[in-house]
Order: C-alpha cells, then sequence, then structure tokens
C-alpha cells in the first residue's frame, strides 16, 4: 500500500493538479479511499436537499386526483432526465477534450460520467415504467420518445463495453472518445427525428400526461433535481477516482512487467538436467 | 523533420537509431529497452529465441507501433511523432509474418492492386514476377490455392515492387525451399547495391550468417549481445564500421560509404 | 487550396481502388450472393411464417397483419444481413494483416473507410434488390410511389454501411468484435429503421402519405454518417 501511495502522489504535475482540485488534502484522503473534502461536501448537499424532498414532496404535496400518489414518481423521473443527459454531454465534451490534449484525465472522466449516465438512464426508464402503469394502465408505450431512450440506453452500455475491449490502452481511449462523441450526435439525431416526426404526425403519439406542475409539487420537483444532481456528482468523482487508481495500478503493472521482461535475459536454459529429464521421460532402467 | 535524400548515399546519419525503445503490444512491453543502430548499406541479423520481440522491433521500425518511452529516429524521422511515423511507413517494405494479400484474388490480382496503393507504376510487375517464379500458371491462381511457400514470394514480391529504402524482413525464409532462400538473398543483396539497407530477422543462423553484414542478437525485449560475423563478441551497444577498413577476418564491410 | 483539391482526388481514387478491390474479392468469393442472401431471403419466409395472416382493415385498404408490416419485416432483414456483409468486409482484411499494409502503403484512413463502405453499400443495395423482389411477391405488395422508395433505399443502404463501416473500425482488432460491433450498430440502426419503414409505407399505402419528409431526413443521416465516418477513421486505426 505505500507503493500505491507514492505513485498517487508523484503523478505527473499536471494531473496532480486536476486531483488535488477535488482533493485540497491529499494527505487525509490517502490512497485506500476515494473519500475527499468535495465529496464530503457533496454528500452533505445530497443529504441537505433529500430531507426538504421528502416532507414537501410526499407529505405536504396533495395527491394528484387521478394519478393518485404515483405521480410522485416525478420526483425521480424528471431528474434522471436531468442527469442522463447532463452526464451523457460531459461525455460528450470530455471525449472532445481528450482527443486534443491527450490528457488521461478527460478519458476517465468521460468513463465515470458515461456510467453515471447509463444507472440514472436505467432509473429513468423504470421509474417511467412504474409511472406509466396506473397512469396508461401499461408499464410500456411506444411512444417515440420512451423507445428511444432505451435504445440510448443500449448504445451508452455499448460504450462501457467498448470502454473494456480487450486492445492497447492508448488505442482503446481514443475509439471510446470517438465512440462518446458519436453517441451524443445519434441522441441528437433521434431527438431531432422525433420532432419532426411529431410536427407531420400531430397527435398520433402519446405525449405523457400534461400534468400543470406548480405549487408544492414544483417546490419539491426543484429539490428533487438539486438532490438527485448532487449525489449524480457525489457518484461520478468517486468513480472517477476509482478508476484513476486503477489507471495508476496499470502504470505499476505496466513498470513491473517492464523490469520482468528485462531480466528475462538471463532465462532461458536449453539443457536438460537429470531431475528433468527423470520427469520428462520417465524412468528408465 | 528533413528528409533523407534519396542520393545521398554518403549520409553519415544513421538509417535507424534506437535508444532504450521500449514499444507496447496490447499493454505488454515487447520491447523493453532496445538498443539499435543501422547504417547506410548495411544487412543486419536479428537473432532471438521466440517472444524475445523480433517481430515487435521491425513493427516499430516500420513505423507501425508508437514509441511507449526511449527515442527512435528511422530515416530522420522521429518514432514519436505520428506524422513522421506515416512518413516513414512510406519509404520502408516491411515482410511480416502475415502474407498481407487478398486470399481472393490472383497472384497478379493482388500485384496491381498492391502497386497501385503504392503509387508505383504496372510496368515492373511482370518483370519481377518472372524473377520469383510467380509467372505462367502462377499468375493467374487465387492466392488462397497457393502453397505456403508460393504465398512468401508473392509477398516478397508486393516489396521488391515498392522498391524501398529500408527492407525489413521478418523470417523471410520460413516456408521457402533452397531455390526461394537463394531468391530472397539474390533480391536483398541486390536492393543493398542499389542503395537500400536491410534489417531481418531469421532463426535460420546458417544462411543468415552468410547474407548478413552484423548480427544482433535479442531477448527480453532488448538486446543480448551483439558480434560481428568474425566471430568475435562486444558487450557494446553497437560496434562503428568505418569505410574501407578490412573487419578482423580480412573481409571488407558490406556497408559503409559508396567508394568501397 | 490546389492542395486540398489535389489531397481529395487523390483520396477518391484511393477510395475507389480499394472498393473496386473489396467488389471483385466479392465476385471471387462469392459469400454476400452465396451465403447472406439465402440467409436474408429466409429471414423474410420466417418472419411470414411467424406473423399471421389475419385480415385488419385501415383506411380503404383491406389488408393482412403481415402485409401490413412487411416494410417494417423488410428492413429488419436487411439491416440484419447488413451485420455479416460489414463483418465479412473487415475480415478479409484483418485475416492477413492487410490493414497494416494498407497503413505502410500510407493510403489515407477516410479513404479506407469510404472505400469500403462503398463496396458495403453496393452489395448491400444489390441485396435490397433482390429481397425487395422477394418481399413485393410474398408480402403481395404494390408499390405506389417508385421515387420515393427508390431514394429511401438508396438513402437507408448508404446510412447503414456508413455506420456499419465506422463501428467495424471501433471495434477492430478486439477479439469480441464479432458481439461488440453488432450491440454497437443496432442501436444506432434504430431510428434508421424506423425512418425507413414509415418512408417505405409512403411508398406503399395510400393512406401513410407523408411526402418526401422521411427520405430527405434519411438522406440527411447518410451524409452525416459519411462525413463522421471519414473524419474519425485516422483516429481509429492509428496504433492499434
Amino acid at each position: 500500500m505505500n507503493d500505491l501511495r507514492t505513485i498517487v502522489s508523484v503523478a505527473d504535475e499536471s494531473e496532480e493538479i486536476f486531483i488535488n482540485t477535488d482533493n485540497d488534502d491529499s494527505e487525509r484522503s490517502g490512497p485506500t479511499s476515494t473519500r475527499s473534502e468535495s465529496t464530503t461536501v457533496f454528500g452533505f448537499l445530497a443529504i441537505a436537499t433529500f430531507v426538504p424532498l421528502v416532507f414537501f414532496g410526499l407529505l405536504v404535496a396533495e395527491p394528484h386526483s387521478e394519478q393518485q400518489e404515483s405521480v410522485k414518481l416525478m420526483f425521480i423521473h424528471l431528474p434522471s432526465v436531468l442527469v442522463t443527459y447532463v452526464s451523457f454531454f460531459c461525455t460528450l465534451v470530455c471525449s472532445i477534450l481528450y482527443l486534443t490534449k491527450k490528457s488521461k484525465f478527460w478519458d476517465l472522466l468521460a468513463g465515470a460520467s458515461a456510467e453515471i449516465g447509463v444507472l440514472f438512464c436505467g432509473i429513468l426508464l423504470l421509474s417511467g415504467s412504474l409511472w406509466g402503469k396506473p397512469t396508461w394502465g401499461v408499464y410500456w408505450q411506444w411512444d417515440p420518445r420512451l423507445t428511444s431512450t432505451a435504445v440510448m440506453f443500449v448504445m451508452y452500455l455499448g460504450y462501457l463495453a467498448v470502454r473494456r475491449m480487450d486492445i492497447a490502452a492508448e488505442a482503446k481511449s481514443r475509439r471510446a472518445a470517438v465512440l462518446g462523441i458519436v453517441s451524443f450526435l445519434n441522441v441528437l439525431i433521434v431527438h431531432y427525428s422525433i420532432d419532426w416526426w411529431r410536427g407531420l404526425h400531430q397527435g398520433r403519439t402519446f405525449e405523457s400526461s400534461e400534468i400543470k406542475i406548480e405549487g408544492w409539487y414544483l417546490f419539491s420537483l426543484m429539490f428533487g433535481m438539486l438532490f438527485f444532481s448532487f449525489v449524480a456528482i457525489w457518484m461520478v468523482i468517486h468513480k472517477f477516482r476509482i478508476l484513476w487508481l486503477e489507471y495508476q495500478l496499470e502504470r505499476m503493472d505496466l513498470e513491473l512487467a517492464i523490469n520482468e521482461r528485462r531480466s528475462e535475459v538471463n532465462d532461458l536454459d536449453s539443457s536438460i538436467d537429470a531431475d528433468e529429464e527423470e520427469l520428462l521421460f520417465g524412468g528408465g532402467s | 523533420m528533413a528528409q533523407a535524400s534519396e542520393d545521398n548515399l554518403n549520409s553519415t546519419d544513421a538509417i535507424i537509431n534506437l535508444q532504450d525503445a521500449i514499444a507496447l503490444i496490447d499493454n505488454y512491453p515487447a520491447l523493453s529497452g532496445m538498443n539499435f543502430r543501422l547504417e547506410q548499406g548495411e544487412t543486419v541479423h536479428i537473432k532471438g529465441p521466440n517472444g524475445a520481440g523480433k517481430t515487435t522491433l521491425l513493427s516499430l521500425m516500420a513505423g507501425l507501433l508508437p514509441l511507449h518511452s526511449g527515442q527512435g529516429q528511422v530515416l530522420d524521422n522521429d518514432l514519436s511523432d505520428l506524422g513522421d511515423r506515416r512518413r516513414i511507413r512510406r519509404l520502408t517494405g516491411l515482410l511480416s509474418h502475415e502474407s498481407s494479400l487478398y486470399d481472393e484474388l490472383t497472384v497478379f490480382g493482388n500485384l496491381k492492386f498492391w502497386c497501385s496503393a503504392n503509387k508505383v507504376e504496372h510496368e515492373i510487375i511482370d518483370p519481377i514476377m518472372d524473377r520469383l517464379g510467380l509467372s505462367g500458371r502462377l499468375r493467374n491462381l487465387k492466392v488462397s490455392s497457393l502453397s505456403a511457400g508460393q504465398r512468401r514470394r508473392t509477398s516478397l514480391a508486393v516489396i521488391v515492387c515498392r522498391r524501398p529504402r529500408l527492407w525489413l524482413l521478418d523470417e523471410p525464409y520460413s516456408g521457402l525451399d533452397e531455390a526461394g532462400q537463394n531468391l530472397v538473398d539474390a533480391f536483398v543483396q541486390t536492393a543493398v547495391t542499389f542503395g537500400a539497407s536491410v534489417v531481418f530477422a531469421s532463426h535460420d543462423s546458417d544462411r543468415a550468417k552468410k547474407l548478413a553484414s552484423r548480427t544482433v542478437e535479442m531477448q527480453g525485449g532488448r538486446l543480448k549481445t551483439q558480434k560481428l560475423d568474425s566471430g568475435s563478441h562486444k558487450t557494446r551497444d553497437y560496434i562503428p564500421i568505418e569505410s574501407g577498413e578490412p573487419l578482423p577476418d580480412g573481409t571488407h564491410s558490406k556497408g559503409g560509404n559508396a567508394n568501397d | 487550396m490546389v492542395r486540398i483539391v489535389k489531397e481529395a482526388t487523390l483520396m477518391i481514387r484511393d477510395a475507389l481502388l480499394i472498393a473496386k478491390k473489396d467488389v471483385r474479392v466479392e465476385i471471387s468469393s462469392r459469400v454476400i450472393f452465396g451465403q447472406v442472401l439465402p440467409f436474408s431471403l429466409l429471414i423474410l419466409i420466417l418472419f411470414g411464417l411467424a406473423i399471421s395472416s389475419d385480415l385488419i382493415v385501415t383506411g380503404d385498404a383491406k389488408r393482412t397483419v403481415l402485409e401490413q408490416v412487411s416494410p417494417g419485416l423488410f428492413w429488419l432483414a436487411i439491416v440484419f444481413s447488413s451485420l455479416f456483409a460489414v463483418n465479412r468486409s473487415f475480415k478479409i482484411e484483418s485475416d492477413n494483416g492487410n490493414l497494416d499494409a494498407l497503413r505502410m502503403a500510407g493510403i489515407d484512413p477516410a479513404a479506407i473507410f469510404l472505400g469500403k463502405a462503398l463496396a458495403i453499400s453496393l452489395l448491400i443495395f444489390i441485396l435490397d434488390l433482390f429481397v425487395g423482389a422477394l418481399a413485393v411477391v410474398i408480402f403481395n405488395a404494390s408499390i405506389i410511389d417508385f421515387s420515393i422508395l427508390g431514394v429511401t433505399v438508396f438513402a437507408a443502404t448508404i446510412s447503414i454501411s456508413m455506420s456499419g463501416t465506422l463501428y467495424a473500425g471501433i471495434t477492430a482488432g478486439s477479439r469480441s468484435k464479432d458481439t461488440l460491433m453488432p450491440l454497437l450498430l443496432l442501436p444506432t440502426m434504430a431510428p434508421m429503421l424506423l425512418i425507413a419503414t414509415r418512408s417505405t409505407e409512403a411508398a406503399l399505402f395510400s393512406e401513410d402519405q407523408t411526402g418526401w419528409g422521411w427520405p430527405m431526413l434519411l438522406s440527411v443521416l447518410a451524409f452525416l454518417y459519411t462525413g463522421i465516418g471519414m473524419l474519425s477513421f485516422g483516429a481509429l486505426m492509428e496504433e492499434s
């Protein structure tokens, strides 16, 4: 563990700056955890917004006439939408920055962001589906927006799979970056297509119910947005740190591998001694 | 980066200069600190056990791989720069393990394609095919129907058509019969007289010794020892061959100056 | 300015060289027409078996369920067949280390992308014709608007090939590319599938006239993917 501490603290100067931006007191956090001042701050913020969310959203706000309590799933569903799109947009930006600046920091941040994006996209789909059952009577609706979200979910699952491909590290990062950009372009294309379709077929599609969001609902929703945002940022920071530490481990492994490789010079001994002969060719007379 | 002039046979810049080169294949350090220098006109034999990194070394010198660390220049181009690496590739001919041919096309079809791809005129295809015994029956045969040796000769033909300044051959003799191996030697020697330099990896020490002006041994991704073909061993990484100077065994080096 | 034109000309020439080579390989090996084409025809027939022939009424027309969904089935068959076409296109290179040889030749990666994608487009386009002919017969289709259908098929084919080549480039060299490439390609083809189907319905069913909106959108997609592929192939091919 001491070696790991050394590796983390002697990273490139530029990289250290990025680490320390989130981590003002590197001594305290240490390499054994990904906690830091910033994650603690965001953690508190998250808890701070969770309380009013629950209080106002669930207790004070009155149930909707038709949808009763289930309408309050919006406090999960709508913020999840926000987080998902912001995360994937973040992946786009980080991918572009990685391709232009070549710093591993951007590559890892793109990956962390995408992973959280996929998580919240799943939550989005699940909450949307659970909301749909009491509202429309069905768990799934071939609403173009819902369908395209499901497609986006699988697309970014593919992105995560590409990040785990078995090719050289640098090439893999570069390809993932290209994919991070292309995937978001795909999302834009799909949205534009849907809007186009809605323009052509007014009323043919099944819109999610128009609910007037006002009063306590609006108030609570704001807390919901904040809460989910803080949680997401908290998770991204942690995930990024994990990826960073993994990266440092890889670098360490590479150094070890290089040294091991260099020592191969003395390895080969092509003669077979008596014991080996015994083993290989069996007990002769 | 200045381009090495085609006419400048008297250039004292080394064709290849590698210092502590580390190159990775799928995150594995295939080259773990290679030092290597090639002078104009030399024919260097790389030997070493399987897994020593010979193939990776050749790919690196062809400009196909990036340098993880260390320094390297090939034909006055820097291996750590992508643009330079692309320039190196055009000046180099790499005969690799894989055939680099299209199995479904004929011998002639492959050569036509690769000559067009490499911006080489098609007129030289027939004479070269002739010389390598690929005319006649084999010319219009699909590569998939060829024997291993015939395929090797076709791959070699592609390199010959390109007339590169630097020849990098990975096990050029493998799969070839006696006649085929003689052809390889003949082409290499001809190329050198026309100003090319050659590095080849081979397990066939006897033949290699006759062809090469110098042997370099690799193990564990870097140099083991280096000896002149006179048989003396040196542990320094490089022995410069002065032009005109006889080697310890009385022969002249095949490299160095065109004044020889 | 002159240099850009010269480079572009060279790039197009190289792309055509590669495209012609790919077509020649296909003519010689007959993998697409000997194996993939029968496969796509078979898919169409399997769809016919799996889907009921009940009658339904939409607007003025009386059609079976099968006939009603036939545009979608056609495009599904093409989409699945394209996976094989793209795979095959790159297999002929990876089998013998030809991508490295193309790099050694100094060919612009954009030319490699364009050339291979054009060849794949041509092959899929011919698949379109054969599978389409069968679809017209077994699904009892009558084409109302040939021009919309033509543009749709053309644009959809190009979109499929360009995006397929792009994702093949992203996953090239990986041992899991046979499963990973479809995982990337299919979600991207989802909107293309949707648009192409709606557009084809407009060409076949009188009650679905939506004009040139969909074909135009599809054409834009085709251009987009061509551009994206050409720009990014350099980054994808390097140092693999």
